[in-house]
């Protein structure tokens, strides 16, 4: 046999496939069908998580599955992870009926993480749509921690009503940072929400981005990424100023199993962050 | 290693006993369940002598012409590829006490596999393979163990079935690299006897224990001649010449849909290919709850789970699918691996219940390109 | 205001960016400055649109009466927005209410002085076309996005694995 391709290089070993467990030390209902567990890192990490906004792990309810849920705590507190996680099916529903005491599966943390140094004294426009808020938290956090090194921070929000806001304490904190906007939406409204009501992309009117020097960060629905991007280009900003974060079927996490594949990429290891103009033609068609 | 050996078919058998001395389990081509199949072989005698196989999109039947050849069939319907990659195996295991767990990491078993009668085509898919999970980020232990114990036996190719592009692929009918020993069987007037290549230094020790002797150079002129006969004989051909780009620029090509309306997402496709590596992982609980385990199973992209989310389904349409399939082969692959993900074995074509070729797909892609190109 | 002051501020207003000099003053004549408490409406459903609004400040949301489902408060329109076209399509009434969510400062452009514009000057007509075909264009658009509900597990059915 040929052993040329046989060396082990500096790959890792697919033992990742077996999840560590960890302690759940709190459960927070952020809306009627999302919860942000608050976790204990594994004890075989030594009591840290090291990880990157924008990272992922595949989180494990006990004999029913994985489901790969982005990291959404503050990456300078490794000792403390929380996953935001939007009830949906099977896997997200057993792991909403977790309980402080309860032990969770965690494999990670995979993938790319958003460029949280490329933007060292840029502007950042951050844009989340609904659950898509979870994996920027950990970006915010970053930014807001050493808030001196970055320019204006414009954080735009949409979620379908205002019952569905994550975060609303964090929110209204995150405005009063200096020459930090955080300005909310929703797709509908009733009397009693003051707030702005239409898409996310309508927020763009009442900020002004000083494009050449913003970049900016985008998650949430495909539909809603694609008129994001759309609308940040129409505001000056060039392709490969934008950041999307993709989504899709994840069962391996490590690039093995091919049920991520996105065109050439793999999204659980090439992704999820992506820089616009590398995803941007295959976003434009349909079902890659 | 550029010695070659002649071996008589009694050396084969000693060639046998020998990788059995060694521990090695000896897999090759045998009649089981009507067809060929690559299964476990004591013997020499276990080898499908006489049978051959006729291909023709969707069909696949063997007949025994009553001659001598132990290696005269083309292909067996299925590929190595479940020797090192299994169909289905456990990861792990995890064991509930009360509130903590316990993983009990399932070990991969010691297998020391000896292959015989890998045709050239799938000597290239495993060196495929090998990128595929031993080259990149992760790699998987389990093949990797699996692999590096493996000893392989090419066979070059006596005969080309109709659903074969080898030579397109620049993967056959003749083995080039990733083999222990390439046999090649010569049947004339002469004699029925084997030229026997060696690749690695263990593959040239085992043949000089085999007692083969060094091969003449008519012997291997008449070996030659037997790849040669064989490459004639393959009349199906793939235009390999900006494949990557032209699938790449062509994903809303009408002719999709047009394969969309032919093909039934089955997944026969995959299940054959000797490069497809796509898994699913599965968790489930005894009846009792206190163990569950976790199983990789072969998946296929053309399920319609394969690309579902908690939103949604990115792929839901039986098109978006083939293509899927179609264009990770011939050029997302091409991106990914650096070489393309088809051999040219022609299985998929074989095996499809409405005989879809992949062969004509492509040129009908090409067709249509050229057609609006045109039209413009 | 005087009529300059209110040409230049209206200068500044996105509406009417890179708009030529003369059609600025043009549309000057047809334009006054008003204030709406909060808690008051711009208009109401079914009345006669004789005006449009270029909002300068504060915030305004569109609702539409769902008869058994109360108000339906469709959407906000905040400062450099523009609020109503229905004075631009027969039959030149509103298909909504505007209440304003704060106090709000507009522009208030008369319809009728701008229709008599538009007619006689064609150049002026296509001008005011083009700017709110692209808001209408970009309204419906927003309202496609919505239509989607986009951030909805409806799909949850089909997601039922995870």
């Amino acid at each position: 046999m040929s052993l040329t391709t046989l060396m082990e290089h500096d790959t890792k070993s697919s033992e990742i496939m077996a999840p560590s467990f960890a302690l759940v030390k709190r459960v927070i209902w952020e809306t009627d069908d999302t919860y942000t567990l608050l976790i204990d890192p594994p004890a075989e990490n030594g009591g840290g998580f090291p990880f990157a906004p924008g990272q992922f792990n595949m989180v494990y309810a006990y004999g029913v599955g994985e489901a790969a849920i982005s990291i959404s705590s503050d990456p300078a507190k490794p000792d403390q992870l929380a996953h935001t996680i939007h009830r949906v099916g099977t896997v997200t529903s057993a792991l909403s009926r977790l309980k402080r005491g309860d032990m969770i599966g965690l494999r990670g943390p995979f993938g790319t993480s958003w460029p949280i140094d490329e933007v060292v004294g840029k502007d950042v426009c951050i844009a989340a749509g609904g659950i898509g808020l979870a994996p920027l938290r950990p970006v915010i956090y970053s930014l807001l921690r050493r808030r001196e090194k970055y320019g204006r921070i414009v954080i735009l929000y949409g979620a379908r009503s205002p019952l569905d806001l994550l975060y609303r304490v964090e929110l209204e904190q995150w405005s009063k940072a200096r020459n930090t906007d955080v300005i909310v939406t929703v797709d509908r409204g009733d009397s009693s929400w003051k707030g702005h009501i239409g898409v996310v992309t309508g927020l763009f009117s009442y900020v002004k981005l000083d494009s050449p020097s913003t970049v900016a960060m985008v998650c949430g629905p495909e539909v809603m990424m694609k008129y994001t991007c759309e609308e940040l280009q129409r505001r000056g900003l060039r392709s490969d100023q934008i950041f999307v974060s993709l989504e899709r079927n994840m069962k391996c996490g490590v690039g093995l199993c091919g049920h991520c594949q996105f065109g050439p990429h793999f999204i659980c290891k090439d992704g999820p962050v992506f820089r616009l103009p590398v995803v941007n033609q295959l976003l434009e068609k349909k079902e890659i | 290693m550029d010695k070659t050996y002649r071996l008589e078919t009694e050396d084969l058998e000693r060639l046998l006993q020998l990788l059995q001395g060694e521990g090695y389990e000896t897999i090759g081509p045998t009649l089981g369940n009507g067809t060929i199949v690559y299964d476990k072989i004591t013997t020499a005698k276990d080898l499908p002598k006489g049978w051959t196989d006729e291909e023709e999109p969707a069909s696949y039947r063997i007949s025994n012409n009553g001659g001598e050849r132990m290696f005269g069939y083309t292909l067996a319907p299925q590929s190595w590829k479940r020797f090192l990659y299994p169909p289905l195996r456990e990861l792990f295991s995890i064991r509930r006490n009360g509130k903590s767990f316990e993983t009990l990491r399932t070990d991969s078993e010691e297998k020391k596999f000896a292959f015989i009668g890998v045709r050239p085509c799938e000597l290239s898919a495993v060196l495929i393979q090998d990128k595929v999970f031993t080259a990149g980020e992760y790699r998987d232990d389990d093949y990797l163990s699996r692999r590096r114990n493996a000893f392989i036996v090419a066979v070059n190719c006596a005969n080309a079935g109709a659903n074969c592009f080898c030579l397109s692929m620049n993967t056959g009918p003749k083995a080039g690299e990733g083999f222990d020993i390439a046999l090649t069987e010569v049947v004339n007037d002469g004699g029925h006897y084997f030229v026997a290549e060696a690749g690695t230094d263990k593959g040239a020790t085992l043949l000089e224990r085999t007692g083969g002797i060094a091969a003449s150079e008519r012997e291997r002129g008449e070996a030659e001649e037997v790849v040669e006969r064989t490459a004639s004989q393959i009349t199906k051909s793939l235009d390999t010449r900006g494949l990557q780009e032209i699938l790449a620029e062509n994903q809303e090509s009408p002719h999709w849909d047009d394969v969309a309306k032919r093909c039934l997402t089955c997944g026969n496709c995959t299940m054959v290919c000797p490069t497809c590596f796509c898994a699913a992982v599965e968790d489930s609980t005894d009846l009792s709850g206190k163990t569950a385990s976790r199983t990789r199973r072969w998946d296929s992209c053309f399920t319609l789970d394969f690309a579902r989310v908690s939103g949604g389904n990115f792929r839901i349409t039986p098109k978006s699918r083939y293509r899927q399939w179609l264009t990770h082969k011939l050029s997302s692959w091409v991106e990914q691996f650096g070489i393309f993900g088809c051999v040219g074995c022609g299985r998929c074509i074989t095996w499809c219940p409405v005989g879809i070729d992949i062969t004509a797909e492509v040129s009908a892609i090409k067709g249509e390109r050229v057609k609006q190109e045109k039209g413009a | 205001m005087k009529p300059q002051d209110l040409t230049e501020s209206l200068r500044k207003h996105p509406f009417l960016n890179n708009l030529s000099e003369d059609l600025l003053k043009t549309l000057t004549s047809c334009a006054s400055n008003v204030v709406f408490d909060e808690g008051t409406y711009l208009f109401h459903e079914g009345e006669d649109a004789k005006i449009f609004y270029l909002l300068r400040s504060g915030r305004a949301v569109l609702e539409i009466a769902g008869g058994e489902r109360g108000q339906i408060r469709i959407q906000t329109v905040g400062a450099g927005e523009v609020i109503g076209w229905s004075w631009l399509i027969s039959p030149y009434r509103w298909h909504f209410d505007a209440f304003a969510l704060e106090q709000v400062h507009a522009f208030a452009i008369d319809a009728s002085c701008l229709i008599t514009k538009c007619e006689t000057d064609c150049r002026f007509g296509y001008e005011m076309l083009r700017r709110f075909s692209e808001v209408l264009e970009r309204r419906l658009e927003a309202t496609r996005l919505q239509l989607l509900d986009v951030y909805g597990s409806n799909l949850g059915e089909r997601g039922e694995n995870y």
